[in-house]
């Protein structure tokens, strides 16, 4: 008992060093620059220690729950050496989690304001919940088929500088004929649609998958999958702008 | 009580975020894997853990951070509006950017999907890259892209010339980077911008695009997320660039193969 109570009080100053920086910055500025007394200090107070517990829990519970599921995961498909089940895997994951994310359902309907106000969709409630609504799919199928390259160069190794170049020159090459309203969202859209699950999950995937796969480096190998999961929805999104 | 309330309802929307993933992780163990998983019983109480951890964070930043961040970044970009100048001055706006700088380094260090991140580089690497030190060279990252972002919002530059000068700065960094540190810096722009991040970098992209005279919210409020998300992938390069240049430590053995 004395021992998770050590870990979990470890775990919490280490969250409250965490959090630390944000709550200077919003002190000093409050009281320094705005000079004005914090509105309702109480709940201010019940808000933080519930963000340092919260922070606490999650990191514990990412250690001992998420890191090993995904490790789990990665091994168990490297013995099944079923290259098309795991391709399918990575496909879903990518996909179902994207598809529900609520940051990309909000930037999913400014987006549809930004296009019916620029004249390039009608006006009109339907209209326009529909275009959020196939944008939204847009940028989950996005997603999943960069999961899907991702885990697909760790298997074959492929050095991903390549790939993540050839995909900013992708991007460069569509915004020039891309709408300009569409731009600046195509280009926010990389950034909204990896959750904090999601992050966790994918990087223990593909740690544990080139940790399992023999000839991969976990370092070389193991990372970006996010990268992929950033630079795909901009190229999908540029290119939904332009045949819409 | 109220924040029990708040808390059930926060509860919810993190479970209807996690059911995707559980659905997925059920249907291939059931139908390709079929194979118990080592340690299913942590692993489970892991996972209630990370659901619940995750919702009175939420809870607690929708409480405490979020409203007050949102009335600072409003009230800062409105005080620092010059009335009765037709010519909006960016000079004129140096605490915005003061202020974005500081809370973009600020709420990097908090993101919880970073904290992962950082964790697992550092195991995966056997201690070669140190956690604390990655998650600070994001923040400055994040500090440096959000305060260009307002930057950008103020004076109404095109944002694609900007995101396609970093893309070069990527490019040619990435050429002289050690083959090793190149995925986790790539992946490192994806994940500064989550849970803690867009709410407030997109409140003070709003605000600011609001305020200053010329701009509109529809137009020039989005690009900040980019821009977040942009300029971490350099700060790391360039981190791992200072300390390859460092006077190596002892027990250093990177696997570089040049």
């Amino acid at each position: 008992m004395t021992i998770v109570f050590k870990a979990l009080a470890g775990r919490i100053l280490n969250a409250l060093r965490d959090l630390a920086p944000i709550i200077v910055v919003i002190a000093f500025f409050q009281f320094v620059v705005l000079q004005q007394p914090f509105p309702n200090l109480g709940d201010t107070l019940v808000g933080l220690v519930c963000v340092v517990l919260g922070l606490a829990l999650f990191i514990h519970g990412l250690e001992s729950g998420l890191f090993p599921l995904g490790e789990a995961i990665a091994q168990a498909f490297a013995k099944k050496s079923s290259v098309v089940a795991l391709l399918s895997f990575a496909f879903c994951l990518g996909f179902g989690t994207t598809v529900a994310e609520p940051a990309l359902m909000a930037v999913a309907t400014e987006a549809a304001n930004v296009v019916a106000q620029a004249g390039l969709i009608t006006d009109s409630e339907n209209v326009r919940a529909s275009y959020a609504f196939s944008l939204r799919i847009v940028v989950a199928l996005s997603v999943g088929t960069a999961v899907v390259i991702g885990v697909f160069r760790i298997l074959k190794g492929w050095p991903i500088h390549v790939m993540i170049i050839s995909g900013y020159v992708i991007v460069t090459c569509l915004t020039f004929f891309a709408p300009r309203e569409i731009i600046g969202i195509a280009y926010d859209s990389g950034g909204v649609t990896t959750s904090t699950i999601t992050v966790p999950l994918l990087t223990a995937l593909g740690v544990g998958l080139a940790t399992s796969i023999r000839g991969r480096n976990p370092m070389v190998d193991g990372f970006g999958l996010i990268a992929f999961a950033s630079i795909s929805p901009m190229i999908f999104v540029l290119v939904y702008g332009m045949v819409t | 009580m109220n924040l029990l309330l708040e808390l059930a309802y926060s509860l919810g929307s993190t479970l209807r975020d996690v059911v995707p993933i559980v659905v997925i992780l059920v249907v291939f163990q059931v139908l390709v894997l079929r194979q118990r998983l080592p340690r299913l019983k942590q692993i489970v109480g892991g996972f209630v853990l990370v659901v619940l951890g995750l919702s009175l964070f939420l809870v607690g930043l929708n409480d405490a951070l979020f409203p007050i961040g949102e009335t600072m970044a409003a009230q800062l970009t409105s005080s620092s509006m010059a009335d009765s100048v037709s010519q909006v001055r960016w000079m004129d706006y140096m605490m915005v950017y003061a202020f974005a700088a500081s809370i973009g380094f600020a709420t990097a260090v908090a993101e919880p999907a970073l904290i992962a991140v950082s964790m697992k580089a550092q195991t995966a690497s056997g201690g070669m890259i140190d956690a604390w030190g990655l998650r600070i060279a994001v923040a400055f990252g994040a500090a440096i892209g959000v305060s260009l972002g307002c930057f950008r919002i103020v004076t109404g530059t095109p944002l694609q010339w900007y995101i396609m000068g970093i893309y070069v700065v990527v490019m040619i960094l990435s050429i002289f980077s050690n083959r090793t540190i190149l995925p986790l810096a790539y992946d490192s722009g994806g994940v500064t911008t989550s849970t803690v991040t867009v709410p407030v970098v997109a409140a003070l992209g709003l605000g600011l695009a609001s305020n200053v005279p010329g701009r509109s919210p529809l137009v020039d409020g989005f690009g900040l997320i980019a821009f977040t998300c942009a300029f971490p992938i350099m700060t790391v390069l360039g981190y791992s660039l200072i300390v390859s240049r460092l006077p190596k430590r002892k027990g250093d053995q990177s696997g570089s193969e040049e």
